[in-house]
């Protein structure tokens, strides 16, 4: 099973590609809070993309593609705007965040905690992201 | 996003309804960041209509706790469903910040 969706760079998207996540793995019967867990994860890697990547420009756009058979899930995010460098990238102390008052910044580590492969790539001027998740 | 406001004394009760994340937490904030709210010295929270909740969402959260409790205002959550809980939980944000079943208890710990 394969899916596909692409959108523009526009933060009201994310919206729209909750319900693609959740409409495409509806067949994959799993826990409310798995399934959730899920769209959080590909809603927080396309948000980076939206407004850090691309800067919220709507001429640009995202593809997301979905697949998945018994063993795993797999979300193919691809984007031509700044390559995230994983290199350059520390986990936030969450108490350090409060103590500062910041906003950002716990996003990608929700993404680590719930996909079971999380992977980064880049090819010409593409940028991928690819997300796993196991079936139990 | 809907956000609706309950005043009771110096209890300002929140509800939230609908899906907070990056293009919608920014309404939150802007409610959050109003200097009205630091009249109130409970701030409860009602999830019960909160169906959905990203890492930006908890940023707005996250950034205006500390403000909070310099100030001693409380803020407290409460009927939150287990999906939105979880992700608190994934952080560990459970443990930094008041969470509880219902309004009832929203109430006696306010008021602790």
């Amino acid at each position: 099973m394969t899916n596909k969706i692409r959108v523009s760079c526009d933060r009201k998207n994310l919206k729209t590609i909750r319900t693609f996540v959740t409409d495409t793995l509806a067949p994959v019967h799993l826990s409310e809070i798995t399934l959730n867990q899920i769209i959080l994860a590909v809603d927080e890697i396309c948000a980076n993309l939206i407004i850090h990547a691309n800067q919220e420009d709507s001429q640009k756009f995202l593809n997301l593609t979905i697949r998945y058979d018994d063993k795993e899930m797999v979300f193919e995010l691809s984007d031509n705007g700044k390559a995230f460098e994983r290199a350059n990238y520390r986990e936030p102390n969450i108490q350090d965040n409060i103590r500062m008052g910041k906003k950002g910044g716990v996003g990608v580590a929700l993404v680590n905690r719930i996909m079971d492969k999380v992977e980064y790539s880049v090819n010409g001027n593409t940028n991928i992201c690819i997300l796993h998740k196991y079936i139990p | 996003m809907k956000i609706k406001h309950t005043i009771s004394d110096n209890t300002i009760t929140i509800s939230l309804d609908g899906e907070l994340d990056a293009s919608s937490s920014v309404m939150l904030d802007e409610e959050l960041s109003n200097p009205s709210i630091m009249m109130f010295s409970k701030i409860l929270v009602d999830c019960k209509n909160l169906n959905y909740i990203s890492s930006a969402g908890l940023g707005v959260f996250i950034s205006h706790l500390q403000r909070f409790e310099d100030a001693q205002i409380k803020l407290i959550f409460f009927n939150m469903q287990e999906k939105v809980r979880n992700v608190f939980e994934i952080l560990g944000l459970d443990l930094l910040m008041t969470i509880v079943g219902s309004y009832e208890e929203a109430v006696t710990i306010a008021n602790d």
